[in-house]
């Protein structure tokens, strides 16, 4: 497994453990890649495809054709849908030639349904993180108007909701927006 | 409105699809753009080759390696528009350049001399000069290759040639894991100004009119998607026409300046647009003529002997066999035939011909063509050889067994 995320390849090395493919690798450091997946001379790469590294190691298995346990670029063409959804999912394979494509199929699959969720997981974080920012804007916004305008919070609120629906933006927006101008206007924000 | 979409890696001559997108040119073809950026060649062909995206903007010998099948299933791609002829410098650390002397621009041949010379005596003391080309299937790597095998140097012997993808080489020559490189700008001019490299020589001085990028599609695509594909040709050529006027240059390099693009500054960005490069940090600048030709002289026309010269360097390193079936795969993966199509009736130019000999042309001459005024400007090697399509596997064996000579006896 070579991929510059560790906690990426963590969540794939750890499904691959539990299917028995005990056997595994992970390389997440850049420099000497060529070398250290020389030594360990595998029988399947994962990589993620947007890695930096990649041409630099497909140039140097391009060059191991000479030797006598090439690494070919990719599994069997018959098998192009499981690849098309591998890079889809971000997800790269390099394999020995001749190694069996029914040996393969499972390792890219598990691959391929672990990427997806680690990709999830990222996105439910990220939508987590910024629901939390967006509640905190309009918290803030909402201690503004109070303050400047003399009202309660429902009133606050609903201020906001109209300013927001008759201008089509969001809430957490028009929310922002009030915040950085009450700070650009010196007041406490 | 019909969808394509666009890979690239960050590099100037990904501008015309970005221009295309960005000033509405492909709108007004019915079409939108999505352009998806990478930093490897291998992933822009990996999503190419299985459909994440519908073109891509590649360096020529890949389109070709890929339907050749070279390292992996082969997967048939049809290039039927040019994004773009050199953009491409030689740069070398500025310790290397330090050791060659004076910064000869003038003298592509003198300089590749000294270099060669050079590399001779590093290789004696048991350091080779490392260079890195952007991939193995790259114009960079062949013309680079070209260079120091006619300055009497054995790329594959004398030196070291490593890949390196273009937005890692001026990190590259920082750390000193290389000595030397061939990219696209404006990876060179980063490297500039930092203080780490000094360009050396600009393809274009190999060759004046070096095939560099295309526009690949998968061949099937572009049969099933014919209509909309010769609309995007249409577009792409009136984005080159936008390019290459000096009154929009700053506009284009302040847009491909833009983060989702190259991520630079649009002065560095400048410099490939205008052929106005800055060689050695605090040096002035230099204006190459040519440097990266975008659109004059029907540049987005694929010659079939571009692809032809490229299939015979491939043949020359050892990267492809030397036989005619080769040369026509090669050939096919070119596709003139969709270029005139898209552009008949526009009063774009449309050459008659659609293979040339490639070299022959000293100064300005006016070509046959179908519709428009096609004027060839220079397009030499510097070393004089010509590249003739109906002798092409000639070329390839004389050169193919002068490289096995030139092979040094340890």
């Amino acid at each position: 497994m070579v991929d510059e995320s560790a906690a990426r390849a963590a969540v794939i090395e750890e499904g691959l453990r539990e299917v028995g493919l005990t056997d595994v690798t992970v390389l997440v450091e850049r420099t000497g890649l060529v070398r250290r997946l020389h030594e360990l001379s595998p029988d399947v790469v994962l990589m993620n495809l947007e890695n930096p590294g990649r041409d630099v190691l497909e140039e140097s298995f391009a060059l191991s054709r000479a030797l006598s346990r090439p690494i070919a670029m990719f599994v069997d063409q018959s098998d192009e849908r499981s690849i098309a959804e591998a890079v889809d999912a971000g997800i790269s394979a390099y394999v020995v030639d001749g190694l069996r494509k029914d040996r393969i199929k499972p390792v890219l699959e598990l691959a391929v349904r672990r990427f997806n969720a680690f990709a999830r997981l990222q996105n439910e974080l990220h939508e987590a993180r910024s629901a939390l920012a967006d509640r905190r804007a309009i918290d803030k916004a909402k201690a503004v108007l109070m303050k400047r305008r003399g009202i309660d919070e429902p009133a606050a609120y609903a201020l906001l909701r109209k300013q927001a629906m008759d201008s089509g933006r969001r809430l957490a927006e028009v929310a922002d927006a009030l915040v950085t101008a009450e700070t650009l206007l010196g007041g406490e924000g | 409105m019909s969808l394509f979409r666009i890979g690239f890696l960050p590099l100037v001559d990904a501008a015309l699809p970005i221009i295309a997108h960005e000033y509405g040119l492909a709108k007004q073809e019915g079409l939108r753009i999505e352009l998806h950026r990478d930093r490897t060649w291998a992933a822009v062909r990996d999503r190419l080759t299985y459909g994440i995206t519908d073109a891509a903007h590649l360096v020529a010998p890949l389109a070709i390696a890929t339907s050749l099948g070279l390292d992996r299933p082969a997967v048939p791609l049809a290039a039927p528009f040019m994004l773009g002829l050199n953009g491409n410098t030689v740069t070398v650390s500025t310790a290397i350049a330090d050791l060659l002397g004076e910064d000869d621009w003038d003298d592509v041949g003198a300089i590749g001399h000294r270099l060669a010379a050079l590399a001779h005596s590093r290789a004696a003391q048991g350091r080779k000069l490392r260079f890195g080309v952007v991939h193995r299937y790259s114009s960079h790597n062949y013309m680079l290759r070209y260079w120091l095998a006619a300055c009497g140097c054995h790329p594959d012997h004398d030196v070291e040639i490593i890949v390196v993808p273009p937005p890692a080489v001026a990190d590259a020559l920082a750390a000193g894991d290389i000595d030397g490189s061939c990219v696209g700008e404006p990876w060179n001019s980063v490297a500039v100004d930092r203080g780490d490299g000094v360009i050396l020589a600009s393809t274009s001085g190999i060759w004046n009119r070096g095939v560099e990028k295309l526009l690949a599609f998968r061949a099937p695509l572009l049969d099933e998607r014919r209509a909309e594909v010769e609309a995007l040709i249409r577009a792409l050529h009136a984005a080159g026409a936008l390019a290459i006027d000096r009154g929009q240059q700053g506009d284009v390099a302040k847009l491909l300046a833009r983060e989702e693009y190259i991520g630079l500054p649009a002065d560095i960005i400048a410099r490939a647009l205008s052929g106005r490069l800055v060689p050695r940090r605090d040096a002035p600048v230099r204006h190459i003529r040519d440097f990266l030709v975008l659109h004059r002289e029907a540049a987005n026309f694929p010659w079939r002997s571009q692809a032809m010269w490229l299939y015979s360097q491939m043949v020359r390193w050892g990267h492809a066999p030397l036989d005619a079936a080769g040369f026509e795969a090669a050939v096919s993966v070119f596709r003139p035939d969709v270029y005139r199509a898209a552009l008949a009736g526009t009063g774009a130019i449309l050459p008659n011909a659609s293979a040339k000999v490639e070299g022959a042309i000293d100064r300005p001459l006016g070509a046959s063509s179908v519709s428009g005024r096609l004027i060839m400007g220079p397009d030499r090697f510097f070393d004089g050889m010509l590249f003739d399509p109906d002798r092409a596997m000639d070329y390839a064996a004389q050169q193919l067994a002068a490289t096995a000579r030139a092979i040094p006896i340890v």
